[in-house]
């Protein structure tokens, strides 16, 4: 199913079959060019896939934006040990809604994709590592994949080139942390969702301890395109060193939210206005999260930027999981914040200090601000507590609590202090710290 | 113990879908669809599990304490989730709680008196763009406002008497 109006300025690789009649059978895909990427994969050597990859300059779409070639080239293909292939389904990432529709209405494309990965790595198993939250999708997943095998698109010797392929669905039970590639193979070896010190990274040693190839569940989906219509086409689609489209999750105050898929490189303010239908009731855009909640936010004036890895690292956020966040002239960056950090306190798994210590004073630190009892140095703690946690934490939940933080006081520093001006109390330094 | 005829099918297709020796994978999976039947985590459910994956009950527990969606209390037969992340709270998330709690007049992670509703306050579920977004058990209400919330609990109370 669709939530929102298709635009018309979106380019359709990925969504190409959404909105046809019976989307997610293996009938519509096989008539739709499914599987021909596959087909055409198993012609070809793991060398010659893995490069068709690099050259679609296909990066990495769960947030990290790693090229993805380069990371399927690190798995050592003639390890005596079993690979495996694992999707990264486990989308959690606030203002991140895209996950769910590729899965929802295109399932088999996720599936090539993987077949493709297995191909290119020399892999005979994968597993998609769903959310417990989506559990309509584990549903849509297995009636796909046992079709896929009922068509002879997995199992023993697919289609007759002799490649034999299993796939499982796997779920979680309500963890962002699973998220983070190393947290979620513990996860999905039935521990607590902590993550592990790298290296040995997962391409050497991930699931049960052999070569992992473990990607987002968008990053697979552009795989079919790209093996079936070559890398070049997929990379001439987006700029330089950033490949292809990419599903934009557009939520917050715009007239029309909705996911789109747009070329990579999409300037952001006409994101906004042209696709997203601009800002409800006249009011002025104010500030905008350009790729999931742990993104530096941006002003209104650093908006005119072209969406891709490069040119939002360049004004210093980050492109991050694709989730667009608009905030108009009314929002409160005091209680966003507070909500933000609130969400990091709640998720940090509690594994490392700096982390599980930093998130609880942030968010602390927040909650006494937003009540009322706040004083002026709080603003600055805020910063120094989240830059002690840059860098330091054992995965990148630290960084990510600590890089809105960040941004928040050093760009709304004004608001900040307004707000502890009007909103402070002679008793504000009894307010407990320790709640 | 004994579930469902589907539930057992399920565990059987589950615990096959790991290399052997790694049944301890299936513990999640196992935990949360025996939950979906059972309601919650029961004392005798995590030795099932343990015995089932050849794992220690320890090991078990120190799983369910993670997961935000196991749970160790019954829950009501709808349970409400209501995201109030930033995505759904710019878009009134945060009045649709505060209505939720004085509707039902419960709050957290609590149930209704009958059992028939509790209600969760729940970090993203991934409806950013159909904000705000509530998840009753797994079922997905999109751009809700407090009258298109107040005509849910209805529809589910009307459910629950047929």
């Amino acid at each position: 199913m669709l939530y929102n109006e298709p635009s018309p300025l979106e380019v359709k690789v990925l969504t190409r079959r959404f909105g046809l009649p019976n989307s997610t059978s293996i009938d519509t895909y096989l008539a739709t060019d499914g599987y021909k990427g596959f087909l055409k994969a198993a012609s070809m050597t793991p060398e010659q896939i893995i490069d068709e990859v690099k050259i679609s300059n296909l990066r990495g779409r769960g947030g990290a934006g790693f090229p993805t070639g380069m990371k399927w080239a690190f798995v050592p293909r003639q390890s005596p040990k079993p690979k495996y292939v694992v999707v990264n389904a486990d989308e959690g990432e606030p203002g991140t809604c895209k996950d769910r529709l590729l899965m929802e209405n295109d399932p088999h494309q996720l599936i090539e994709g993987v077949l493709i990965a297995g191909l290119a790595v020399n892999a005979h198993a994968g597993y998609i590592y769903v959310r417990g939250e989506y559990r309509y999708l584990i549903d849509i997943l297995d009636g796909a994949i046992a079709e896929a095998y009922q068509h002879g698109w997995l199992g023993k010797n697919i289609q007759g080139t002799g490649f034999d392929f299993d796939l499982y669905t796997h779920t979680g039970a309500g963890s962002y942390e699973c998220g983070e590639e190393s947290a979620l193979l513990e996860s999905l070896e039935g521990k607590r969702g902590v993550p592990r010190i790298r290296p040995p990274f997962p391409a050497v040693a991930g699931l049960y301890q052999c070569p992992t190839v473990l990607n987002n569940v968008e990053t697979f989906c552009a795989i079919p395109a790209i093996l079936r219509d070559g890398g070049a086409a997929f990379a001439a689609l987006g700029t330089p060193k950033n490949g292809g489209t990419r599903l934009f999750c557009l939520s917050g105050h715009v007239n029309k939210p909705g996911v789109y898929e747009l070329p990579m490189g999409f300037n952001l303010l006409r994101m906004i206005h042209e696709v997203g239908g601009g800002i409800p009731n006249g009011k002025k855009l104010k500030a905008v999260i350009p790729g999931g909640s742990s993104c530096p936010v941006l002003r209104a004036e650093e908006c005119d930027v072209a969406m891709d890895f490069d040119s939002v690292a360049k004004i210093g956020s980050m492109l991050g999981s694709g989730g667009v966040i608009v905030m108009d002239e009314d929002t409160c960056m005091v209680t966003a914040l507070w909500r933000i950090m609130r969400f990091y306190q709640h998720e940090s798994c509690g594994w490392c200090i700096p982390c599980r210590e930093g998130t609880t004073w942030l968010k602390n630190l927040m909650t006494r601000i937003l009540q009322g009892g706040g004083v002026p140095a709080d603003v600055d703690l805020v910063g120094d507590v989240a830059r002690n946690m840059l860098g330091r934490t054992f995965c990148p939940l630290g960084d990510a609590a600590a890089m809105p933080a960040i941004s928040f006081v050093t760009k709304f520093r004004d608001e900040f202090e307004q707000y502890l001006k009007k909103h402070s109390s002679p008793v504000a330094e009894l307010v407990s710290l320790g709640a | 113990m004994t579930f469902s005829p589907e539930l057992e099918a399920r565990f059987e297709k589950l615990l096959k879908s790991y290399p052997p020796g790694r049944t301890r994978s299936a513990v999640i999976p196992m935990l949360l669809y025996a939950q979906d039947e059972l309601g919650y985590v029961t004392r005798e459910l995590v030795e099932e599990v343990a015995r089932r994956c050849g794992v220690t009950p320890l090991q078990v527990d120190e799983v369910v304490s993670y997961y935000s969606m196991l749970r160790r209390k019954p829950a009501g037969k709808y349970h409400v989730q209501i995201c109030t992340n930033i995505s759904c709270l710019l878009r009134g998330a945060d009045k649709l709680w505060e209505h939720a709690t004085q509707k039902l007049g419960i709050g957290n992670k609590e149930v209704t008196p009958d059992g028939l509703i509790s209600l969760e306050e729940v970090e993203c579920i991934g409806a950013c763009s159909w904000a705000p977004a509530v998840q009753v058990n797994y079922d997905y209400h999109h751009g809700l406002t407090l009258e298109k919330f107040d005509q849910l609990l209805e529809s589910l109370k009307k459910s629950a008497v047929q």
